[in-house]
């Protein structure tokens, strides 16, 4: 298929439909999985736990019978403009030039936590303790992703290794160019109600390049600047009204969209 | 860090940084090597008076 | 007993009082080593940071006391750097506090730097910051800056280290710290240029964070309003700072060391930066609020919820900034002592809360409407490196009192009788 990226890489991305989200939260099982992550002794304090997709719950704030509740997962957002990357003083992090994937070196943190105070999504975590797992966990870990040593900071990476385990299987097999589901991360995979699209935003043939394109689609905090790549898609405006802050009177519906409250 | 290390590239930032950061390096051990090589010097004439 | 490291012509108590006073600011350190050991031993979680904030007290402290020992910089390039050319009436009021100030920098900076080595997760990676410098971001030019200005100010110290009587003595000593004494220009030089771009870059730091609207501001070029109000600040609040030790350490041994017209020199320059810095601070709010913060979908209140309410604008820019510039550019007000030195006093607060403000309210302020509005407190083991750090500068300063020429103008203004010893029990 015909890459519009000129510069020959890929845009990865991902748009989530919030409307079949159902906040089983899987996603944030299967990620934890697939990456090692490390396991908190008291999994309860999620202000030190690991979680690199944390899902949120959101309220429309009515009451009976006018609640609504919603929930958005949120990974890293993979900013085209990270606010994260510049700040780094060991160069420990870099958006890839072909993949535009945020990397993360743990190898070279030195755990400052300056990333982690620039990200305004919090999608940066802390390795606080030593990391561990319950008895037996160690089993299943993955060998395809390095586990973190202490004081080091983390964050979802898109799977990075399964992009690496797809292109290997493509070049074995002769090919340069991935297909559109060669390469899923591990909760694109695991959502049981496919809420998660992913792929090459700026490849036309890719379905998230047509999702990006619907009116019902936004982005977490879009008035930043951050750029990010992870979409989201409701047709409920008081949804879209939680993405960013907006002052009064300033939230707009997108032209011709009829709110579906 | 070094000019001299692998996949070193003179980017306008490190121009600016790294060039800055190296004049001043260079000033301070300057001086101290004036510092030193004065003293030396005059340690050797005292050493002879 | 060590009767002859003390100095000539000017009086010490005995070592039996000096030793309690001494083992007092030991256990402060015992305190902030035992902090540290758990911290590198068990990890971070000995602390009360989390994701949310991930920079805490000792952030805070570290900007505090870079701003604080600004005093060695700015009253060294004052004396050494244009004190000849510009302002040689002040030379000598200022010749009279610059040993002390460099004493005082040196620890400001030293325990800023042991700090960071306690609170970066892989301490022992340290020096990839240097390694694999990224040019581009702030923090790498303030490590870059602090470490180099931290040589620089050993520098200055050897020649007063060295004008101790006994080391004196040996002549290799006496003729190098001599020698360097004579090119102090150059260091202090080199320090107001490193000291200018650190203390600069510390704002930068929180001013190029354009994923925190309270923290993000517009700037010049690559340089945030930040970056300069926080060099501003730190020249206005090091000379006070430097002031406040003097008089402290005046207090405690029962001396005057210092003329009244270094005071009131310090005093004014401190009052007339903090003016300049308090209405360019003002202007700076005023358009970031009809800035950054619209932009961003904000409004100024957003920003402010218990316990960091609105209470702490007023304080920083307010009681703490306002009030005392009034008071230190006022002569009437700077010639009364007790104004004089609560002036100082509320100089430093204001400065310490603007780092705190930048620092943990920042953090505790969510960005995403859903996100949390969290609350901080330091633990013990956090409160130990600070006081630790505390302990460290008042063991050191009293060390450099005690045994070396610290003040030029003690032996001037407390004349020991001819007859006397130059060390008595008092």
């Amino acid at each position: 298929m015909k890459k519009e990226n000129s510069a020959g890489g890929t845009k990865y991305g991902m748009v989530i439909d919030l409307d079949k989200c159902t906040g089983c939260g899987v996603c944030t099982v299967a990620c934890a999985s697939e990456n090692n992550v490390s396991v908190l002794y008291d999994e309860s304090d999620k202000t030190r736990n690991i979680n690199w997709l944390q899902v949120y719950m959101v309220t429309n704030g009515k009451k009976f019978p006018e609640t609504q509740i919603a929930y958005i997962p949120r990974p890293c957002m993979q900013c085209d403009n990270p606010p994260c990357v510049p700040v780094c003083p060991a160069t420990a992090t870099d958006r890839d030039p072909n993949t535009r994937i945020v990397s993360q070196i743990y190898t070279r943190c030195i755990g400052c936590r300056y990333c982690m105070a620039a990200c305004p999504y919090h999608a940066r975590s802390f390795n606080w303790f030593d990391p561990s797992f319950p008895e037996g966990m160690d089993r299943y870990l993955s060998p395809e992703v390095s586990p973190r040593m202490r004081g080091v900071v983390e964050k979802c990476t898109f799977c990075h290794h399964r992009f690496m385990r797809a292109k290997a299987k493509a070049f074995s097999e002769g090919r340069r160019e991935l297909e559109e589901n060669e390469y899923i991360p591990a909760c694109v995979e695991g959502c049981p109600v496919k809420a998660i699209t992913f792929g090459d935003l700026d490849n036309p043939g890719h379905k998230v390049s047509k999702l990006i394109k619907s009116p019902d689609v936004f982005r977490l905090l879009k008035k930043l600047g951050t750029e990010p790549k992870v979409y989201y898609s409701t047709g409920k405006s008081w949804i879209r009204r939680m993405a960013d802050n907006s002052l009064e009177g300033e939230f707009k519906q997108p032209n011709g969209q009829k709110p579906r409250e | 860090m070094f000019p001299f290390c692998f996949e070193w590239t003179w980017t306008a930032g490190r121009l600016i940084f790294m060039g800055l950061l190296y004049m001043v390096l260079g000033a301070i051990s300057l001086g101290l090597l004036y510092a030193f090589v004065k003293t030396w010097l005059k340690l050797g004439k005292f050493d002879k008076s | 007993m060590d009767l002859a490291l003390i100095p000539n012509g000017v009086r010490r108590c005995s070592l039996k009082t000096f030793a309690p006073w001494m083992l007092l600011w030991l256990a402060l350190i015992a305190w902030g080593l035992v902090s540290a050991l758990l911290c590198l031993y068990k990890g971070l979680n000995q602390t009360n940071m989390n994701h949310y904030f991930a920079f805490g007290l000792w952030i805070v402290f570290d900007l505090s006391v870079i701003a604080l020992g600004a005093g060695a910089f700015f009253t060294g390039f004052l004396t050494h750097v244009i004190g000849k050319a510009f302002i040689p009436s002040c030379v000598e009021d200022l010749k009279a506090v610059i040993n002390a100030a460099v004493v005082i920098g040196f620890i400001c900076y030293s325990s800023a730097i042991a700090m960071l080595g306690v609170d970066i997760g892989q301490p022992i990676r340290g020096w990839f910051i240097f390694w694999h410098a990224n040019v581009h971001s702030m923090l790498t030019e303030v490590s870059f800056c602090i470490t180099v200005y931290l040589s620089v100010l050993t520098i200055e110290y050897l020649p007063i280290i060295f004008s101790n009587r006994k080391l004196k003595e040996i002549p290799e000593i006496d003729i190098f710290g001599n020698n360097l004494h004579h090119i102090v220009a150059l260091f202090a030089a080199a320090g107001a240029f490193l000291s200018f771009f650190h203390q600069g870059s510390l704002g930068g730091m929180y001013g190029v964070l354009f994923g925190r609207p309270f923290a993000f501001r517009e700037g010049l070029f690559i340089w945030p309003w930040t970056f300069f109000l926080f060099i501003l600040s730190a020249i206005a609040a090091g000379p006070s700072f430097t002031m406040l030790c003097i008089w402290i350490t005046q207090k405690v041994t029962g001396k005057e060391l210092v003329k009244r017209s270094s005071f009131a020199l310090l005093a004014k320059i401190s009052g007339w930066l903090l003016t300049t810095y308090i209405i360019l601070k003002i202007i700076d709010t005023i358009s970031w609020a009809y800035g950054v913060v619209p932009r961003a979908g904000l409004s100024f209140m957003d920003f402010y919820r218990e316990p960091y309410g609105l209470w702490l604008f007023i304080a920083e820019i307010g009681i703490f900034g306002i009030i005392p510039a009034i008071i230190l550019i006022t002569p009437r007000f700077r010639e009364k002592d007790g104004l004089l030195i609560i002036g100082a006093l509320m100089n430093v607060t204001g400065i310490v809360l603007n780092r705190f403000v930048f620092t943990i309210q920042t953090l505790a302020i969510p960005v995403m409407p859903f996100d949390k509005f969290m609350t901080y407190f330091p633990t013990w083991q956090e409160w130990g490196i600070a006081v630790g750090a505390l302990g460290y500068g008042i063991l050191l300063f009293s060390l450099s009192y005690r045994y070396l020429p610290l003040f030029p103008q003690e032996v001037e203004l407390n004349p020991i009788a001819v007859s006397g010893n130059t060390a008595k029990d008092f």
